[in-house]
């Protein structure tokens, strides 16, 4: 049975068709402003789309929605088909990409270097992001979560500063190393006996069992825990855990400001996407061994994560590298909110799983506008080394007020994303790992270090005598643009919506989380 | 023979007229007419070259749609070749690479003035070997198509006779002898065994004879014949531990040839291969100890090449070594084969190293086409030679790059599909060791493709000339650009023809 709805298609390659078509007038040696504005436009379209998605999503109702099934790929040995669909965790996290892919866009404006090229990867990224979270089958998820490799290796590659093409392909080798362990783990997956279809979620509807019914009760091909193991290595690898962050640092620092949205604010959360769709989601019946038993373990990596990555943002001198660690501290979180799987009652679980969640989104648009605002600083300056900066207010109060923004979001303000996230996470994980949680809270006393730290070592106080910007230049700097305000409030309206109203999001991943529990 | 026969056969019959077409055409314009001019220009032979291919091409389609009523699929001419539709899958792949190769080649021949005639025939001649290979289904005929592979592909590699291409010549020539005296050797020892030379009586003896335990193989005597075969074989498929040859013989060589070799030689290799295993499949004790032996020649083979291609500087190199890779890969298809009888998906192996190969056959041709192309321009075979290569030629870059993107297996090219089949089918058959050996191993490739992709794109060209392919050279990287984007995108336009080809199972 085969049914197309046809919304989600057309909103995973609409950026694709928009690159592909800079592609094809790319030899007319357009204006570069048209094909800026071109595909600036094409984001806009596709954030309208993302947004009818979240808002078409029916929550009276509930489960896998908006679905798109053809058949695709049909060897002996290996079933596959092409399924798309949103269900309450997916619906927030495809209007977060539809968001930032817009950001992304406008915060692009200034880029020179091979213009059309650039679009044409920063649009690939985008539909392989939401082709990512809205694949409800395995093979077509995976091809999706690899292809983003390629856009990210040309952007950071190219646009980049710093030792880019290092750092792209360090990027590139940590990403595929994680990929090929959950390669083997889907073929594990499904070449289990009683596995039929590869979708990760049941669609009653169309008659598709989905992989956690299938294998529940089962014996796997390999032992649970090592394909629980394969998988999780490459979710880890991409939230990223500690100890496999590695990466991340030079990534975020040498990617150019856009892709350092399209990183922190969507990349990262395809990995904890994947861990509550994938971890979580097929491995709570299975014989053996069940997620269950090794909520413990990464509890303590989460909190390691958490406290680790906190200790060292605070002693970063570059801008981008800082905001970059402190991402790994704010991923820990999403780990520790996961790990209240492991205990408690139902309703700690849930929560837990659901902040984690929340975590994911209000990290997104936080850290999107952290690093926004520290690439609009940069523009100016042309120095990120915060030795080097100093009393940046009195020359840019707009990118110093939604700086200041990101930052208290950032160390969980109240009335902000970041503290209702954080607090959902703490509150479930606490009961059930206590010291873990005890120890994560730690980081947020550390987040709020590090950020204050940093805002007035930049923002205040006078400017360094000493290696920093030339007087003359410094009198020359100037503020954010007025069309900077478009990414920048795209990004802000969430931050606040969330703060003091965060049931739009947390009921609609509710929803989605109780479909994976059982 | 029956009529029947000369149909069966008149694909390889048609690729034979055609090179002797080619050839004596070669021979008239060589000749002066009375006044000094000649009967035309030798140019002329390219095209009667690739428009000729058409008739074994349509023959080919006859005898799987059977516009001419239907035709035998038996083994005819006294039981010693099958026209089947396994054949003619291979046949079929055989004939669109000699195309897809000429066209390219065109404009790179231009350098070899009189000898331009002699390409095209020994391809051809070359070509109509391996589609009688691919067919053959007796001992005597298959070595005899191996042999009619063998020597037009060795003079077609000393044909730029430059100290480089004399040296891949007699690499390939001497190595070449011993693997076809390997070969004879392993088939002696089966029909010693056996009795017989046609495959269907072998395996009817097989039948007959008490297998021992504890003996590999279940005799001795099927030890030898099948570790001679295999190494006989392993040189033409370009496996590790038989890879020595392969990265002198390419780099020496022109650069269409190492394409041909690369992509049409392995590929009949592996066809005959896989009849004369797949007859055996049935034997337990066969098959049981074949899984092991091909689980190993697979990591051998994805291992060195892989390791090896890391440190190259001289494409040619590179890409000879990402070929034994390939070829290791395939061979994880083949590892999957054996245990087959005991399967409820039993010609899953062949199906997944079936379309490993077309899809393997596209992408490669693309690359190594595309770098005839430039190295023609540049006259620089290393890898500096390719950098900045976007900025010289956006068109050839771009083809290049996606074409590598695809060896290396990322979605979504035909390359990834082609390996999540192939490795899906070796965790099927219980090798799940062999399959993370076999996804480690892409990403160690990773590295030096990806390396290869960063220069095009990022690398300061040392010379900023433009380069402008010809058109033949564009359609041709293009054709193994869209078929590697194609089936890896539709995937069951190859796993439908694929399933009807799964004639020897």
């Amino acid at each position: 049975m085969s049914e197309f709805n046809g919304i989600l298609t057309v909103t995973v390659f609409l950026p694709a068709l928009a690159a592909l078509i800079i592609l094809i007038v790319k030899p007319m040696n357009l204006d570069d402003r048209i094909v800026r504005w071109f595909a600036i436009l094409s984001t806009v379209v596709a954030f309208v789309l993302s947004l009818v998605v979240f808002l078409l999503y029916d929550r009276s109702a509930g489960g896998v929605q908006m679905v798109d099934h053809l058949t695709w790929l049909s060897a002996q040995t290996i079933k596959s088909s092409y399924l798309l669909g949103v269900d309450g965790l997916s619906a927030p996290l495809v209007l977060l990409t539809g968001i930032l892919g817009m950001a992304a866009a406008f915060a692009s404006r200034n880029i020179a270097l091979r213009v059309p090229e650039y679009f044409i990867w920063l649009l690939l990224l985008e539909a392989a992001v939401f082709g990512v979270f809205v694949s409800l089958d395995l093979l077509l998820f995976f091809v999706f979560f690899e292809f983003e490799v390629i856009p990210m290796f040309m952007l950071i590659s190219v646009w980049g500063t710093g030792r880019p093409r290092y750092s792209a392909m360090k990027f590139v080798l940590f990403t595929l190393a994680g990929g090929a362990f959950m390669f083997v783990g889907i073929f594990a997956v499904y070449l289990t006996g009683a596995v039929e279809t590869l979708s990760m979620v049941g669609v009653p509807e169309l008659g598709i069992e989905g992989i956690p019914e299938q294998i529940s009760g089962v014996n796997l091909i390999a032992p649970a825990s090592l394909i629980f193991a394969f998988f999780l290595i490459a979710f880890a690898v991409k939230l990223p855990v500690w100890p496999l962050h590695n990466w991340l640092p030079d990534a975020h620092t040498d990617a150019p400001t856009a892709v350092s949205v399209m990183l922190a604010g969507v990349l990262l959360k395809m990995a904890g996407y994947g861990m509550i769709r994938i971890n979580i989601g097929f491995f709570q019946e299975t014989r053996g061994f069940t997620v269950h038993d090794a909520a413990g373990i990464l509890s303590v990596v989460a909190a390691v994560s958490v406290v680790y990555g906190a200790i060292v943002t605070i002693r970063q001198t570059d801008m981008k590298r800082l905001i970059a660690y402190s991402s790994v501290s704010h991923m820990g979180f999403v780990l520790l909110g996961l790990t209240a799987i492991g205990g408690g009652t139902a309703a700690h679980q849930l929560g837990g799983i659901n902040g984690a969640a929340l975590q994911m989104f209000t990290h997104g648009t936080i850290t999107g506008l952290a690093f926004l605002m520290v690439g609009l600083a940069y523009d100016r300056t042309h120095t990120r080394h915060i030795p080097h900066l100093g009393g940046l207010w009195r020359r840019m109060p707009v990118i110093g007020i939604f700086f200041f923004i990101a930052g208290f979001a950032s160390l969980g303000l109240p009335a902000l994303s970041g503290f209702v996230s954080e607090i959902m996470v703490f509150l479930n994980s606490f009961p059930v790992w206590p010291w873990a949680a005890s120890v994560s809270a730690f980081g947020v006393v550390l987040a709020a270090g590090y950020v204050l730290w940093m805002i007035q070592r930049t923002f205040f106080g006078s400017k360094p005598p000493e290696g920093g910007i030339p007087d003359d230049k410094f009198e020359e700097l100037s503020d954010a643009e007025p069309l900077d305000l478009i990414p920048i409030l795209a990004l802000t309206i969430p931050i606040f919506v969330i703060g003091i109203w965060p049931k739009v999001v947390v009921d609609v991943f509710k929803l989605g989380i109780e479909g994976i529990l059982r | 023979m029956h009529a029947q026969d000369y149909w069966a056969l008149s694909p390889v019959i048609a690729m034979a007229a055609l090179a002797l077409v080619v050839l004596s055409a070669d021979a008239m314009l060589a000749e002066k007419l009375p006044g000094g001019r000649r009967w035309g220009s030798k140019r002329a032979l390219s095209w009667v070259s690739i428009i000729g291919l058409a008739a074994p091409a349509l023959l080919t389609l006859n005898l799987w749609f059977g516009w001419f009523g239907d035709l035998t699929s038996d083994p005819v001419v006294y039981g010693t070749f099958t026209a089947d539709r396994f054949a003619l899958f291979f046949q079929f792949l055989i004939i669109g690479s000699s195309a897809v190769v000429m066209l390219a080649s065109v404009p790179y021949l231009t350098q070899f003035k009189d000898s331009l005639g002699e390409f095209f025939t020994l391809l051809l001649t070359a070509a109509a070997g391996m589609m009688l290979l691919v067919g053959a289904s007796e001992l005597i005929t298959i070595y005899v198509a191996l042999e009619t592979t063998s020597l037009p592909a060795i003079a077609l590699a000393a044909l730029r006779r430059d100290g480089f291409s004399i040296e891949a010549g007699a690499k390939f020539l001497i190595l070449s002898a011993l693997s076809t005296a390997l070969l004879l050797f392993g088939l002696v020892f089966l029909y010693g065994y056996t009795g017989a030379t046609r495959i269907d009586e072998i395996v009817a003896r097989l039948a007959t004879v008490p297998f021992e335990t504890g003996v590999p193989f279940g005799s001795l005597a099927v030890m030898l014949a099948v570790l001679l075969i295999v190494a006989g074989f392993g040189f033409k498929m370009a496996i590790a531990p038989w890879h020595m040859w392969v990265p002198d013989v390419y780099q020496g060589a022109p650069t269409p040839v190492a394409a041909f070799l690369s992509v049409a030689s392995k590929a009949s290799a592996f066809a005959v291969l896989m009849r004369i295993l797949y007859s055996m499949a049935d034997f337990e004790a066969i098959a049981q100890d074949w899984q092991i032996l091909f689980a190993l020649i697979a990591t051998a083979s994805m291992t060195v090449g892989n390791l090896l291609a890391l440190s190259q500087t001289n494409v040619k190199r590179l890409l000879a070594y990402s070929t034994i890779a390939q070829a290791g890969y395939i061979m994880v298809g083949f590892a999957a084969v054996s245990v087959a009888s005991s399967s409820d998906s039993p010609s899953a192996g062949p199906q997944s190293v079936m379309y490993y190969l077309a899809g393997y056959a596209f992408t490669n041709l693309a690359v190594f086409l595309a770098f005839t192309a430039i190295v023609h321009r540049t006259g620089n075979d290393t890898l500096a030679g390719l950098s900045g290569l976007l900025k010289r030629s956006p068109a050839l870059a771009i083809l290049m790059v996606i074409g590598l993107l695809s060896l290396l297996g990322m979605p979504p090219t035909v390359g990834f599909m082609a390996k999540a089949v192939v490795f899906s089918t070796a965790v099927d058959q219980g090798l799940v060791w062999l399959a993370v050996v076999a996804v480690i191993n892409t990403v160690v490739a990773a590295y030096y493709y990806l390396r290869v992709v960063g220069l095009i794109m990022f690398g300061q060209a040392e010379d900023e000339d433009p380069i402008r392919p010809g058109v033949g050279e564009l359609t041709a990287v293009s054709i193994g650009v869209a078929g590697a984007i194609l089936f890896g995108v539709i995937p069951w336009l190859v796993l439908e023809v694929v399933d009807h080809s799964l004639t020897i199972v």
